[in-house]
């Protein structure tokens, strides 16, 4: 059979599955999925992340052998139209934290055949969160020069220190962190990756509330907690390398613009400022000052979305993450945050409620979303280190400032 | 620009070192995290009454301390810079400009004495939608006898749900848009037919709707010339524009020194990260801002003073200047702290939030940049 028969072949295969196994009651409900709670209150969609999760299409280009879909990139193109054309989705990315988006490729990676057979498969399954121990109070931007240390008791791992920004820590099995595993190497080069069991005593995690109200973030606490001896992901004291690469496929998943406050995303910035704002005799906007910077701010999120289509075509049959990671992401947050500034201000007094009915829910979505995506700049690398990386690696400009 | 006096620069220690002490930024959230109904603190408001800046645009045949408008804005700059939650601004220099420049003599002599002694808080009624449009009144005032019945809505009223009287723009011919037909009433907040509803906003000052229901006023509370209301409410809004800058000069200018702080304190990359040119070059940028802006808001505040003819055209590059510097300063505030600036527990969400209320109150920077083209005659 050619490829397209071959494909077509498997297109009627996914439809049949799916048609028995996607619960109907659920069609379209994708976008109210938060997280690991939202799933297991609804019969229907624990019904739906088992079957997908046995059948490995949650992740589907994932190999088969550690439970993945074993689906060609191409596959997975057209279970995902079979599944939007029913009101399909996978909730197994927002239900393992970090597992699907950004441990399993890594362990996929650098894993070794005993790590991939224990993690993988219950990634794949959505039976697990991941969480990750990245940054501590001292070492944000800089991270390498990261405290939290992990010494070798013959048998065991003790790790001693604090993470901060650990993403759904409170409620995680799993845990990676960068520790550091040897004190007398430069910086980077005493960095290991471990794994750490989060159902133990050492750990503890406190909840970090933001300025948009309360966040998945917690700070976490190792207080001689324990990981195996064989959790090190990668080489030992190459933990740079493997998170570095790890972080990559984190600015991967953020390169797309969202907008503000969720239920608001539907209403176009358009709509919001013809309702608030209305029209003059002629038509246009009444407020000419507003119009005129939508329109520049429409332009740029036309640019940035240009962009990112550009680049995606370009890297096709390129798996090696671009540099170029880092401007589509500094490009999105900027388009990002400048939407949400742009609906705050066309809500006016509309725009900077709390709580309670003299506000619609969009319009508290909409404060909300604005305080939160203050975020976007920051994590991930912030705004400043992705121009550094631009400026290094791309332009190749020499490093004149950063003594690290 | 002319320096301070002595007088003023004595007025901006004593603000200064109060607001630290009695009122600083830790007393604010106190009173967010308490939910306290009046959105300001009672002790705080009777500590300045006391020290006399409630009545410090007020007469002093009605008991206040007469300081003008620059003085003022001395004080709410510093209280600014600890987001010192108060009815000083919505009474002490909105209500009384009001009473000041629309009120009779028996208008006065009630009220003036009270908001200066800071026992009575008055407050402007004018917007209706949820952005600043003066013009667009439609709060119905029908004559009937020798009174008004006045229906109609007011909404995101400052102090709203404690005032005790509101100055209230209403429309008594024409139609939404008009500035001919706009009358201001001066209406008792225990008036039959006021209802309130307190908004619960990301500032968490106390703000409300206000709803006027068949509300029965006397001939006696028309302030001013009935219908002929547009142009001395323009001017009442202007001192309430000057004084906001002054407040919101105050809080982005604190932003900036927080931020300035930081940069000198936090050590990433073995140096404190101010010695990152890209970072000095975004301080010195700020100051920058904050430098011009603060001449924007002295010449607004002395142009009252000096009634002068380019009062309006001050007022409105004040707004914008300082509004603009806000915005910036508040949102640096937020990005060079990086993820400690994201956290509830610093104090960076509180300017951030407070930064867009005061931006959006009484005419944001498009609103005013629009104004002062047209008043330059484009």
């Amino acid at each position: 059979m050619s490829d397209d028969a071959n494909l077509e072949s498997f297109r009627e295969e996914a439809r049949a599955w799916l048609a028995d196994h996607f619960p109907s009651a659920i069609s379209g409900r994708g976008a109210e999925l938060v997280g690991m709670e939202s799933v297991s209150r609804d019969p229907d969609l624990e019904k739906w992340r088992v079957a997908l999760g046995e059948k490995g299409w949650g992740t589907p280009t994932w190999p088969a052998e550690y439970g993945g879909g074993g689906l060609s990139q191409k596959q997975a193109q057209v279970l995902d139209q079979e599944m939007r054309k029913i009101g399909a989705f996978n909730p197994l990315p927002v239900m393992a934290g970090m597992g699907i988006t950004m441990v399993g490729p890594t362990i996929l990676e650098y894993g070794t055949e005993k790590q991939k057979q224990k993690h993988i498969p219950p990634i794949c399954r959505g039976d697990v969160f991941w969480a990750l121990g990245y940054s501590e109070p001292n070492a944000g931007s800089d991270l390498a020069s990261l405290q939290c240390k992990a010494e070798d008791k013959g048998d065991h791992w003790l790790v001693n220190g604090q993470k901060t920004w650990t993403s759904g820590a409170d409620h995680a099995q799993w845990i990676g962190c960068l520790v550091r595993t040897d004190f007398d190497a430069p910086k980077r080069d005493g960095i290991s990756f471990l794994i750490l069991d989060m159902d133990q005593p050492g750990i503890e995690t406190r909840p970090i509330e933001l300025i948009g109200g309360s966040s998945p973030f917690c700070e976490t606490f190792f207080n001689d907690a324990k990981a195996d001896k064989d959790e090190v992901l990668g080489e030992l004291n190459a933990g740079w390398t493997v998170g570095k690469r790890l972080l990559q496929h984190e600015r991967q998943s953020q390169t797309g613009a969202r907008s503000a406050g969720g239920a608001a995303a539907k209403v176009t910035l358009q709509d919001l400022a013809l309702k608030y704002v209305g029209v003059d005799d002629d038509g246009k906007l009444a407020d000419p000052d507003l119009r005129a910077r939508i329109a520049d701010h429409l332009m740029k999120t036309q640019a940035q979305r240009l962009t990112t289509q550009r680049v995606i075509a370009e890297a096709k049959g390129n798996h090696k993450v671009s540099a170029a990671a880092s401007i589509l992401k500094n490009a999105a947050s900027s388009v990002s945050q400048e939407k949400d500034e742009l609906t705050l201000e066309i809500l006016g007094h509309q725009g900077l409620g709390w709580e309670g009915h003299d506000f619609q829910d969009h319009e508290l979505a909409a404060v909300r979303g604005w305080l939160s995506a203050k975020a976007m700049s920051i994590y991930g690398g912030s705004f400043e280190i992705q121009n550094n990386i631009i400026a290094k690696n791309i332009l190749g400009l020499p490093e004149t400032t950063q003594k690290g | 620009m002319a320096a301070l006096t002595e007088e003023q620069e004595l007025l901006k220690e004593q603000a200064k070192s109060w607001a630290n002490e009695e009122a600083p930024v830790s007393k604010f959230r106190e009173m967010r995290d308490a939910k306290t109904e009046e959105g300001f603190d009672q002790r705080t408001w009777k500590s300045i009454s006391e020290m006399g800046w409630a009545g410090i645009l007020v007469a002093e045949e009605h008991g206040g301390v007469a300081m003008g408008h620059l003085t003022a804005g001395v004080v709410l700059e510093e209280l600014g810079r600890q987001l010192t939650a108060s009815p000083l601004f919505a009474s002490g220099i909105v209500g009384a400009s009001a009473l000041a420049l629309a009120g009779n003599e028996a208008q006065q002599g009630a009220w003036l004495p009270r908001i200066a002694d800071g026992s009575a808080i008055v407050t402007l009624a004018v917007d209706e939608g949820p952005r600043h449009a003066p013009l667009q009144t439609r709060l119905a005032a029908k004559a009937d006898g020798d009174g008004f019945v006045l229906d109609g809505r007011k909404v995101h009223v400052l102090e709203g749900l404690t005032a005790d009287a509101f100055v209230v723009a209403a429309r008594t011919s024409g139609s939404a848009g008009d500035a001919e037909g706009l009358t201001l009433f001066l209406v008792d907040g225990d008036a039959a037919g006021i209802d309130r509803s307190r908004l619960s906003t990301a500032d968490s000052r106390g703000y409300a709707n206000v709803t006027f229901t068949g509300v029965r006023v006397g001939a006696d509370a028309v302030m001013g010339e009935v219908g002929g209301a547009a142009e001395v409410l323009d001017r009442i809004l202007d001192r309430a524009r000057a004084a906001l800058s002054a407040e919101m000069l105050g809080t982005a200018a604190q932003s900036f020194d927080m931020t300035l702080e930081y940069l000198k304190n936090r050590v990433q990359f073995g140096q404190v990260i101010g010695s990152f040119q890209a970072l000095g070059h975004r301080a010195a940028t700020l100051f920058t801002e904050m430098e011009m802006a603060r001449s924007c808001v002295e010449a607004a505040l002395t142009a009252i003073d000096e009634d002068a003819d380019n009062t309006a055209l001050l007022c409105s590059l004040a707004k914008a200047k300082a509004g603009d510097f806000l915005h910036h300063a508040s949102n640096e505030l937020i990005q060079i702290h990086g993820g400690i600036g994201m956290t509830d527990e610093f104090d960076a969400g509180l300017y951030l939030k407070r930064a867009r209320a005061a931006e959006a109150t009484y005419g944001n920077q498009a609103y005013h940049r629009d104004r002062y083209a047209a008043l330059q005659g484009l």
